[in-house]
């Protein structure tokens, strides 16, 4: 089996995130990490290799970004993938959530892998499910929100957690698996691993390579547009209410629950 | 009659706990050519010379095997704990990468303007300032301000370039000796519980075998420490001392045109019981890549002094009230916050710099001068000499690097250090009765009175429940700060269920009690509301909340390394 | 200008959520002088009957498609088709697992922009508008769309449902031959119950405890008042920390996040590690005895008293008033 876990670089989570007032993009220099989410997934993925209910022939990490974007790559790698592949190119910058799928989707497939992981967002809150974006350019079977997987015959059995309860799926295989952040303890890399990583096989591809159409994505091949950026509407100053009677005190936060229909 | 905090030491037993004594075997350790410890400005720079001498002599780089210089850091990136001034004096970084102009250093983010006026000012209450010279050690004209957390940024990028190996995010917890020599260092776990047991994910730490170590690890050097214990480097030394320093960075609506600094005085007591010695800076910072006036404001206590209720941070808030503050503060936005110890011994109190198979660079070796408030430079001059030092040492296949400590103290680092051989001292005995002493030292270069002045611990100091709290400001939110809204700024993100890594008596009388208490500046320590008012008191340690300034170790506990990756995310202090 | 809006049912019933999007794609389209529409998928429990109840909520059509349900792709099958046969310029989601997934895949099959965790639409120079909050809520961007259809995620319960519309939609049915990948994941078992796992993050209501409870046994007054108010109890990093209160139950920098209807909290100062973990509440109401704690400065309603007296006291008088 081979596995692709998607992997994103974000900002970190303790650097204070802003907004450039010039693109309307999320300001992105300052330190950058592999999204935790990620990390899930690639650790789900070095799970089902050491399992053993299957054999993995290769764990791959993939990731579109800029130049910098290797340093996600080598954390994947010193976490557990054998290698990876880096679509890195001009023309993907300022590419919306409908780009990126597609342009994830051709990169997965020059990969053809029998499963592709990812985390269920990324830590830059731009966008959730991006694994149902690229199952459906692929035509693979996916699911997201996935807490649990294992593997029987050809087939994974998934356990996804919804807002109204847990769900048990199964999915024939290729399929798209995005897993939540409850699915396992990601483990840390070993110092020898983090030394190794650079050594690793790092391709580098770009959009020529993997037959990404340039009309589809980047600035232009992107369909929706950042009209404003606005703070949000100001909060109402709140009310104080100083105990004296605390009988009527209950009263009023009583009523005040009632006028905002919480007590129903 | 005082409470003193040596009375109490933490629960700690060095150097046994920090020096390992044996490797592991080749299949478990990790064999590299240099260990560089701390990837500050003395580290990094070391990685760097270490590295430009190298390139030109494969040979040489390639006996060092398939990793030739390998740089362990705590934190998340170089820089990232790395807090400082900085007013630096720029030739050892000149030096270090000559084909960088200053222009050059300004649009790569590091530094922010060179220094064209100055001022000095007495403060003698919250209300009025004295302008007065500036004592001969801090004429600043010429020299650059710096962000030294942007400078290791910098700094790392240069070395990774090189061909250096960088391990953030990992911490060095104990030094390899094996026949009196130091091989390597060990690093730490991680996925230990609160506990210290093991979690799910838990990863012990590798031993890292090297030809040569270099301790690097700034002020506090948790390695450093031990090893300055195990190889007997403080003998004939006077103890190291330390104060502590709290930082703000302030967005401005209006530039500041000079270099700014107090001594003593306001907010200070003057009364020597007191023994508060201190001053602060405020540095104007133009940012090249952003164009924004950005302000660099810190206020710095020895910590020797003696009224447990000092609060570096809450002086510093305190300090902010006066209106020469308020005047270039206002209309602002604070950006940053942070805190650090810094060693303030001197020439006296410097221990010996090598020892087989590894030497002592930077903060570590207490290379700072206190009069001039400079060791930016040394320590990057330090860390240049090591490099120099282990290469020809390499190449002689040696590890014997003594040659080291000549070659520092017949530098610029030496030279300026023994002109302020005893400035310190005599502020042991209080600013009245100490402050014409140390002018007259630096005056006469330290020729008059001569000699070889003593420094006490600043642990071996009595604390008595004294007034300095009546004056610290109420917080605002957005001029005055608490220390829970400054530690958020600072970045710090420690897991949950990290181990505890601080080592104090959790239960110990008041005065020592309330002395962490105020001393802390990102409020670890707490005593509960229902404690007694005097007698002893438990101490509740919120650990999670340490940005490791260090002062602790100072005043009777110990700091020991957090798991690798904790602790604050300074950008730009 | 057409909107087609996702309703997903459960055991029978539309969710709240569902109806909430229904009501909204009704009151959008109206303003854009369209049409409504709505499709379900589902099996026989999908009865004309209940299908033509969402027109209470404001639909003119309801589109059913028959496919396994709780699984997205096929519905992204049955909705590609619709919106291209009829012309539908937007597709709007109320949210949940299942409106992410399908809102997902649209965005693929038709190459359709899409905006995710939308609070709120607007119509602005004849088309839609999606505002959406951004770097946890300190700022909300809006965003435009290229083309059509365009397609929009709603945050889970971000419209409200609106009764409007004479009351019952026409039904049709959708004949849809479902994509070979949508085939390939079959339902075992849906909807499982768990009940030990206490998930403070999908609480409407939420009763937060903190140092000034006193003592651990000050969570015994916030559970019953979380039971009087159908809510469930959560805590600071500090009580979690000495041990008064499970991890599972933080919020925090460090612990969950969490955006309730309602967010009581007891005896909590309001440091801003832990306001970043519940500063999206609707509604905050604090008591504390601290007048100067800061979490007043960003409460709804602040009650400075003592929480002893006041907490036993306030559910007493909600059971009353529930009755």
């Amino acid at each position: 089996m081979k596995i692709c876990v998607l992997v994103k670089e974000v900002p970190d989570a303790a650097v204070e995130k802003r907004m450039d007032s010039g693109s309307k993009r999320l300001d992105r220099s300052g330190e950058r990490n592999l999204n935790p989410f990620d990390t899930h997934a690639i650790e789900a993925a070095m799970q089902i290799r050491e399992g053993g209910g299957v054999d993995v022939d290769e764990i791959v990490a993939v990731t579109m970004g800029p130049e910098s974007a290797f340093r996600a790559l080598h954390k994947a790698v010193s976490l557990g993938a054998d290698r990876s592949v880096h679509l890195t190119d001009d023309a993907l910058a300022g590419s919306d959530v409908c780009a990126t799928g597609y342009a994830l989707a051709k990169v997965l497939e020059s990969e053809s892998p029998d499963l592709v992981l990812l985390g269920q967002q990324s830590d830059d809150g731009e966008c959730y499910t991006i694994g149902a974006v690229v199952a459906d350019h692929l035509k693979m079977p996916s699911l997201t929100q996935v807490i649990k997987i294992g593997v029987e015959g050809g087939k994974l059995r998934c356990e996804r957690q919804a807002e109204y309860g847990y769900d048990t799926v199964d999915v024939e295989l290729p399929a798209v698996i995005s897993v939540g952040d409850a699915i396992n303890e990601p483990r840390y890399p070993s110092l020898k691993a983090i030394m190794g990583a650079k050594k690793k096989q790092l391709d580098k591809r770009s959009t020529g390579d993997v037959g990404i159409e340039a009309d589809r994505v980047g600035e232009q091949g992107s369909r929706t547009s950042v009209i404003a950026i606005n703070p949000p509407p100001p909060k109402q100053a709140g009310e104080i209410i100083e105990d004296e009677d605390t009988n009527e005190t209950v009263e009023k936060i009583v009523s005040w629950l009632e006028e905002r229909k919480l007590l129903a | 009659m005082g409470v003193t905090p040596s009375d109490f030491p933490p629960p700690v037993e060095s150097p046994e706990e920090f020096v390992k004594d044996s490797l592991d075997g080749e299949d478990e350790r990790i064999d590299i050519g240099v260990a560089i410890v701390g990837g500050g400005t003395a580290g990094l720079a070391c990685a760097n010379r270490l590295l430009q001498l190298l390139a030109d002599d494969p040979q040489t780089m390639e006996a060092l095997g398939e990793v030739p210089v390998a740089i362990v850091e705590k934190a998340k990136t170089c820089g990232g704990h790395n807090l400082s001034g900085a007013v630096m004096r720029p030739g050892p970084l000149e030096e270090l990468f000559p084909d960088v102009t200053r222009e050059q250093w300004r649009q790569e983010g590091f530094a922010f303007g060179e220094v064209k006026k100055e001022a000095i000012y007495l403060l003698p209450n919250g209300k009025t300032k004295l302008r007065i010279p500036p004592p001969p050690p801090q004429h600043n004209k010429g020299n650059e301000v710096v962000s030294v957390a942007a400078l290791c940024r910098y700094m790392q990028q240069q070395a990774e370039d090189a061909g250096a190996y960088l391990l953030t995010e990992t911490a060095a917890t104990q030094l390899i000796v094996q026949d009196g020599q130091v091989k390597g260092i060990r690093s730490g776990d991680k996925g230990r519980g609160k506990d210290g047991e093991p979690l799910g994910n838990f990863e012990p730490g590798t031993d890292i075998a090297a030809k040569a170590t270099v301790l690097a690890e700034g002020c506090w050097g948790h390695l450093t420490g031990a090893a300055i214990r195990q190889f007997e480097l403080g003998e004939d030394r006077e103890p190291m001392v330390w104060e502590l320093g709290v930082k703000e960075v302030w967005k401005v609506p209006k530039p500041l045109d000079r270099v700014i600094h107090t001594l003593a005085g306001w907010p200070l007591k003057i009364s020597a019981k007191y023994h508060q010695i201190g001053g602060s800076w405020i540095y104007p910072m133009k940012d090249e890549k952003t164009g924004d006036d950005l302000v660099s404001i810190g206020f710095v206590i020895d910590l020797d002094y003696a009224d447990a209720t000092t609060s570096a941070h809450d002086l510093l808030q305190q300090f902010k009230t006066h209106p020469m503050v308020r005047d270039i503060l206002e209309g602002g936005e604070r950006v940053s916050w942070g805190a650090k110890a810094i060693p303030a011994g001197g020439y006296w109190a410097v221990p010996k710099l090598s020892m087989p198979g590894a030497l002592i660079v930077g903060d570590a070796g207490g290379l700072v001068n206190l009069a001039a408030l400079k060791g930016v430079h040394y320590a990057i001059k330090s860390g240049s000499l090591a490099a120099e030092q282990i290469y020809r040492s390499l190449k002689a296949d040696s590890t014997d690097f003594s040659a080291y400590e000549e070659a520092v103290e017949e530098s610029l680092i030496g030279k300026e250090l023994y002109e302020q051989r005893n400035t310190r001292q005599p502020f042991q005995m209080g600013l009245i009765r100490g402050g014409p002493l140390v002018n007259l030292m630096i005056a006469t270069k330290g020729r008059f009175p001569g000699g070889r002045w003593k420094l006490h611990r600043n642990d071996a100091q009595p604390m008595f429940i004294g007034k300095t709290k009546k004056g610290y400001p109420k917080p605002d939110g957005k001029y005055i700060f608490d220390k829970l809204s400054s530690v958020f700024i600072s970045g710090n993100a420690t897991r949950d269920d990290a181990p505890n890594h601080i080592r104090v008596q959790t239960n110990v009388p008041r005065e020592l009690a309330e002395t962490w208490q105020w001393m802390c500046p990102a409020g670890v320590y707490e005593i509960p509301d229902d404690a007694p008012d005097t007698g002893d008191v438990d101490v509740i340690v919120n650990y999670t909340n340490c940005i490791q300034c260090g002062a602790i170790t100072a005043k009777g506990g110990r700091l020991t390394t957090p798991e690798g990756g904790d602790g604050p995310l300074y950008r730009n202090t | 200008m057409s909107i087609l809006t996702y309703a997903l049912h459960y055991e029978g019933e539309f969710n709240k959520n569902s109806l909430g999007a229904v009501s909204e794609g009704a009151r959008l389209a109206k303003e854009l002088g369209g049409e409504a529409g709505v499709v379900v998928v589902g099996g026989d429990d999908l009865t004309d009957k209940l299908c033509a109840t969402l027109g209470k909520y404001g639909a003119n059509k309801v589109y059913r498609g028959k496919a396994p349900e709780g699984l997205a792709q096929p519905v992204v099958d049955v909705m590609a088709k619709v919106i291209s046969d009829n012309g539908f310029k937007y597709a709007l989601f109320g949210g949940g697992l299942l409106g992410f997934e399908i809102g997902a895949g649209l965005t693929a099959r038709l190459g359709a922009g899409v905006t995710m965790e939308v609070t709120a639409v607007k119509a602005q120079d004849g088309g839609l508008v999606a505002e959406r909050p951004i770097l946890q809520d300190s700022a909300i961007v809006d965003v435009g769309y290229v083309g059509e259809p365009g397609i929009i995620i709603g945050r889970l319960n971000a419209f409200d449902m609106a009764e409007a519309g004479d009351g019952t939609a026409e039904v049709v049915d959708v004949d849809v031959q479902l994509e070979d990948h949508s085939t390939k994941a079959t339902m075992v078992q849906r909807g499982e119950q768990r009940g030990a796992d206490v998930n403070i993050e999908d609480a409407d209501i939420l009763v937060a405890g903190g140092r000034g409870l006193g003592k651990p046994e000050g969570f015994e007054m916030c559970e019953q008042l979380a039971d009087a108010l159908g809510g469930v109890v959560a805590a600071t990093r500090a009580v979690v920390d000495a041990g008064w209160y499970p991890y599972a139950a933080q919020i925090g920098q460090t612990g969950k996040t969490v955006a309730p209807k309602l967010y009581l909290a007891a005896g909590i100062s309001g440091a801003i590690q832990h306001k970043v973990g519940m500063q999206s509440s609707e509604n905050i109401v604090a008591i504390n005895k601290d007048q100067n704690a800061p979490i007043f400065e960003f409460s709804d309603l602040g009650v400075v008293g003592d929480l002893n007296k006041i907490v036993p006291k306030l559910t007493e008088a909600i059971k009353a008033k529930k009755g």
